[in-house]
């Protein structure tokens, strides 16, 4: 089973779900951060790192000698990667998104693969659980290639040994939020009851609907705010799988990298119970759990 | 014309909070909200729109079933994995696909439709602190760092237009494309911290790629209270790298109980934290005016 840990708006409480609910899981799991832009979940979980390694994306690189500057290429490319000048063939890297069209097109087989760094995947072991997490390079642009690259592994580990996968997502619901959790069976929104909170809520369950995977909502510094955000749960079916109480106590132990399960028996019951809702709409799904 | 750009790296830190607490300290300035993903200023500046445009960006492929004669050439081109494999013909995830064309350009039965894609709306509003340029993208959808430099171009528009000395940005968590859209070129960053883990984390990230385009740094340091011992490691950390620590601000319940009246902080009281929000953007102002901190002469050694 895979679950992801989404939100629209950011700060609401991702993270802390992500390692609380790894360190309760009851099944192998492997904890995955795929908020490459800010990856926050080593902070809490402390892995051990076994290994990392660099990612690359597949850019060109010109060999201007055999370049005939038709501008095959730079009418292809639809990122504005290639431009070309009379007789001056310029390739912005940076811009490129790896789709090789240019390689492929070109008639005098001068543009060659070459790599730009995309930055890196790091695992290891928290616990009981299995680590994963890509970190951007940063200046690079882009985060869902490097995404792509953290969900190869990802495969390759489990192919190793099967586990069940919590994915810690990125904030929004443009297209790096929905890669992380496309590949997931059930989702778990985390919110908060503010009006901000209420409206990315919104926006991230009309974003994540059509993918028609179970969604459940986690309500965190519930006490805080307004009442709002249940009716819209109420109107949309949604159910409140877990609500964290406001409590400066919680703040302060997230402050100091402590996972919020292991405050207290009554916190981590708390978390126990998320899974359980989780494990059971999973289930319902038909989502594959690994013993 | 100055630009000044609220960012924090990581989300929930703040930002909107104070830029809209800002947008009301500030005189004779053009507002701009650039989390075009889970914008939120509107939710408390309540503008009346005034104008609204279509965004277009991009393209999609769709396979034509009627013209696909199933040679699978576009499924083993594909880099992004946006093919799949089906009967009578496959089927293109718009999720997945990138718009790169080469699934296009190389069928030979010329079988696949390239279409623009409709991916949000963007407006020009009226609100109580003045023009506000915003926008909306539809979930899902890819390239707001076109949408966020599309909106920049319509505030210096604007601010032109009006006579404006000055364009107030909320920006985007992280530090992919829309932020670098956000960032580049403008005259301060003021990024928003808090003394966590992941404030302290995502906080060197934000700065190294403020030092990638040599923008200067101003930092506030919210719910400062929470934890002093890394409250203490942002403070040497903007000591050592010479950015200037702009305000302090406590773990304050009234930022909520503001945002629920659809207030700005400065608006629903005259608190301490107030005050101190009052004395930031005093310093904030001075530090974008300030001629010889141009965004060429930074002084910042991250910069250097």
């Amino acid at each position: 089973m895979k679950v992801a840990i989404a939100s629209g708006k950011g700060g609401t409480g991702k993270t802390t779900v992500s390692a609380a609910l790894s360190s309760v899981w009851n099944r192998t799991v492997i904890a995955m951060d795929l908020d490459v832009e800010e990856p926050n979940l080593h902070l809490f979980l402390k892995p051990q790192i076994f290994g990392r390694e660099k990612a690359y994306i597949e850019v060109p690189v010109a060999d201007e000698s055999k370049c005939t500057y038709c501008r095959a290429c730079a009418e292809l490319c639809q990122f504005k990667a290639i431009s070309v000048l009379s007789n001056v063939l310029l390739i912005f890297t940076e811009m490129c998104h790896g789709c090789g069209g240019c390689l492929a097109i070109c008639p005098e087989k001068a543009l060659s693969p070459g790599q730009r760094e995309l930055g890196e995947i790091v695992w290891g072991q928290a616990g009981s659980a299995g680590f994963l997490m890509g970190r951007s390079r940063v200046g690079e642009a882009m985060s869902p290639p490097l995404m792509r690259e953290v969900k190869k592994k990802l495969q390759v580990m489990l192919e190793g040994s099967a586990a069940d996968v919590i994915i810690d997502a990125p904030p929004g619901v443009s297209c790096p939020a929905v890669n992380a959790v496309m590949d997931a069976d059930v989702i778990a929104l985390v919110t908060e009851p503010t009006p901000f909170g209420l409206y990315d809520l919104q926006l991230a369950y009309e974003a994540f609907l059509p993918l028609g995977k179970p969604m459940g909502i986690v309500i965190n510094r519930a006490g805080l705010g307004e009442d709002k955000v249940y009716d819209f749960c109420r109107s949309r079916d949604l159910p409140i799988w877990a609500e964290i109480p406001y409590d400066r106590q919680i703040a302060v132990a997230y402050s100091n990298s402590q996972i919020i399960a292991a405050v207290s028996a009554q916190h981590k019951a708390l978390f126990t119970d998320l899974a359980d809702k989780i494990n059971q709409a999973g289930v319902i799904a038909g989502a594959v759990c690994h013993a | 014309m100055r630009e000044i750009l609220v960012i924090s790296g990581k989300g929930g830190t703040g930002k909107t909070s104070l830029t809209a607490a800002f947008a009301h300290l500030a005189d004779n300035h053009v507002i701009c909200d650039l989390d075009v993903d889970a914008p939120d200023l509107h939710l408390l500046l309540k503008p009346d729109l005034r104008q609204a445009h279509d965004f277009y960006a991009g393209f999609e492929a769709r396979i034509e079933p009627d013209k696909c004669e199933g040679c699978d050439t576009c499924r083993q081109m594909c880099q992004f994995d946006a093919v799949r494999a089906g009967d009578p013909c496959p089927t293109i995830d718009p999720l997945k696909c990138e718009g790169c064309k080469v699934c296009v350009q190389f069928c030979p039965a010329d079988a696949i439709a390239f279409t623009s894609r409709h991916c949000g709306t963007w407006y020009v509003s009226n609100s109580r602190f003045g023009t506000m340029v915003h926008a909306q993208l539809f979930p899902g959808q890819e390239n707001s760092g076109r949408l966020v430099a599309l909106l920049r171009q319509k505030a210096k528009e604007l601010a032109k237009a009006g006579g404006q000395q000055l364009i107030l940005s909320d920006g985007p968590p992280g530090i992919g494309c829309p932020v670098i859209s956000s960032l580049s070129g403008v005259h301060l960053a003021v990024i928003v911290t808090e003394p966590t883990p992941s404030g302290l984390h995502d906080m060197a990230r934000i700065t190294d790629l403020c030092g990638h385009f040599r923008i200067p740094v101003a930092v506030i340091i919210n719910k400062c209270d929470l934890n002093e011992q890394v409250a203490g490691s942002i403070q040497a950390e903007c000591r050592q790298k010479g950015f200037a620590l702009v305000a302090q601000l406590p773990h304050d319940p009234d930022f909520v109980h503001a945002m629920v009246r659809e207030q700005t902080l400065t608006e629903f009281t005259s608190s301490d934290t107030v005050q101190r929000i009052k004395q930031a953007w005093d310093q904030i102002v001075a530090l974008a005016m300030d001629k010889g901190r141009g965004r060429n002469k930074c002084t910042n050694i991250a910069c250097l």
